[in-house]
C-alpha cells in the first residue's frame, strides 16, 4: 500500500476514510445522550458507508461511465468505472435522507413530549 | 464507567477488524461481468449516454420504484409525527422578518434554481444528475423560499396532485413496458431516437422526469412539515 498521489491509492484512501468516518459515527451513536447528537451519528455512519461503496467500485485511471466524446462507445468496458456502485449509492443517499428526516420528526415530538432532547428522560423503553 | 468501557471495547475491535479490510484491499482491475455487460450493451441496448441511468431506471428499475416508495413513506411517517392539531389555536410567535437581501435573493432565485432542477432531471439520460438530485434541487429552492418567510403557505392541491400524478405516471409508465416491449419499466416501447440527443432513449425521460417531480414535491412537503 503505497500513500503516494499516483492515483493508485485513492480507492484506498476513499475506503480507509470512509471506514473511520462510520466508526466515528458509531462512537457518536453509543456514547452520546443528546438525541439530535446521536443522530448525526447515523448520519456520519450512513456516509462513511456511501465513500465505502464509491471506493469499491472504483477502477484506477477511469473515468466516469458516461458515453461521450472522451469515452469511446466500443472500449467504453475498458475507460470507465463500475456503474452499479454507483447508483447503489444514489439510492442509498435517497433511503439516509428519507431515515434521517423521520429520525429528526421522532426527535421533535420526543422534545414535545419530555421537554428534553436527552436519551435519559425517555422512561417509555425501561423495564 | 464499564458502559463507556464496553462502547470503547466494541469500536476497537470493529477499528481492528476495518483496518484488515483496509489493509488487504486491493482495488480490482477490471469491471466483473454484470458491469462490463452493463457498459458494453447498454447504450446500444437503451440508448442511454449515462450508464448508471440506464443501470438505475431500467435494468434496476424495480429497485428504484421501491426506493421512490421507502421515500414516499418516509415522506408520509414524518406528515403523521408532525400533524397539526387543526383544533388547536395557533399561537402566534414575534418573528424578526427575513432581512431585505434574503427577501430580494428569493425572487431572483428561485425561478433560476427551479429551472436547474428541471435541467438536471430532463438531461439525467445525458449528463450526471438525474431524477433525485434534481428534485432535491427543487426542494432546495422551497427551502429558500421557506427559510425567508416561515409563513409561506405551499399549495396543498398542486403539491398533492403532482406528487400522486407522478407516482401514478411512473407504474403506468412501467406497466406499458411491460405490455408494449421486454418487460416492467422496459424503456424501448418509444423510439431510442439519435443516442446522445435530449429526446432520446425511450422512455428514461419520462420515468427520470416523474421521479424528479416526486422527490421534488415529497422532500418540499418534508421541509413545510419541519418548519414549525
Amino acid at each position: 500500500m503505497s500513500l503516494t498521489m499516483d492515483g493508485t491509492s485513492i480507492p484506498i484512501i476513499v475506503l480507509a476514510s470512509g471506514l473511520i468516518v462510520v466508526l466515528v459515527g458509531l462512537w457518536g451513536m453509543m456514547s452520546r445522550r443528546n438525541i439530535i447528537q446521536i443522530i448525526i451519528g447515523f448520519s456520519l455512519t450512513d456516509t462513511g458507508i456511501h465513500m465505502l461503496m464509491v471506493a469499491v467500485g472504483y477502477l484506477n485511471g477511469r473515468t466516469a461511465p458516461i458515453i461521450d466524446d472522451a469515452v469511446d462507445r466500443t472500449q467504453a468496458a475498458t475507460l470507465v468505472v463500475d456503474p452499479i456502485p454507483s447508483a447503489l449509492v444514489l439510492t442509498a443517499i435517497v433511503i439516509g435522507l428519507g431515515v434521517t428526516a423521520l429520525l429528526l420528526a421522532y426527535a421533535i415530538q420526543i422534545y414535545k413530549k419530555n421537554g428534553s432532547l436527552s436519551v435519559d428522560d425517555c422512561s417509555e423503553l425501561k423495564g | 464507567m464499564i458502559k463507556r468501557a464496553t462502547v470503547l471495547l466494541s469500536l476497537l475491535l470493529l477499528g481492528f477488524i476495518f483496518l484488515h479490510i483496509a489493509m488487504d484491499y486491493s482495488p480490482p482491475s477490471a469491471l466483473n461481468s454484470i458491469s462490463e455487460q452493463y457498459v458494453a450493451s447498454g447504450p446500444d441496448e437503451l440508448g442511454a449516454a449515462n450508464i448508471v441511468t440506464a443501470v438505475l431506471v431500467t435494468y434496476r428499475g424495480l429497485d428504484t420504484l421501491g426506493e421512490v416508495a421507502v421515500l414516499f413513506i418516509s415522506a408520509a411517517g414524518v406528515g403523521l409525527l408532525l400533524r397539526r392539531n387543526l383544533g388547536a389555536p395557533t399561537e402566534e410567535k414575534k418573528q424578526r422578518a427575513a432581512s431585505e437581501l434574503v427577501g430580494t435573493a428569493v425572487h431572483f432565485l428561485l425561478p433560476l434554481i427551479f429551472v436547474l432542477g428541471v435541467y438536471i432531471f430532463v438531461n439525467g439520460h445525458l449528463t450526471p444528475g438525474g431524477g433525485f438530485q434534481g428534485g432535491a434541487v427543487l426542494a432546495s429552492g422551497i427551502m429558500l423560499l421557506l427559510l425567508a418567510d416561515p409563513h409561506t403557505q405551499l399549495n396543498h392541491g398542486i403539491v398533492e396532485w403532482l406528487e400522486s400524478t407522478s407516482g401514478f405516471g411512473y407504474v403506468v409508465v412501467g406497466v406499458l413496458g411491460l405490455v408494449l416491449a421486454g418487460g416492467f419499466l422496459d424503456n424501448r416501447f418509444l423510439d431510442l431516437g439519435t443516442f446522445g440527443e435530449l429526446f432520446s432513449a425511450g422512455a428514461m425521460p419520462i420515468i427520470y422526469v416523474l421521479i424528479g417531480l416526486k422527490v421534488g414535491t415529497e422532500l418540499s412537503a418534508v421541509l413545510e412539515r419541519m418548519k414549525d
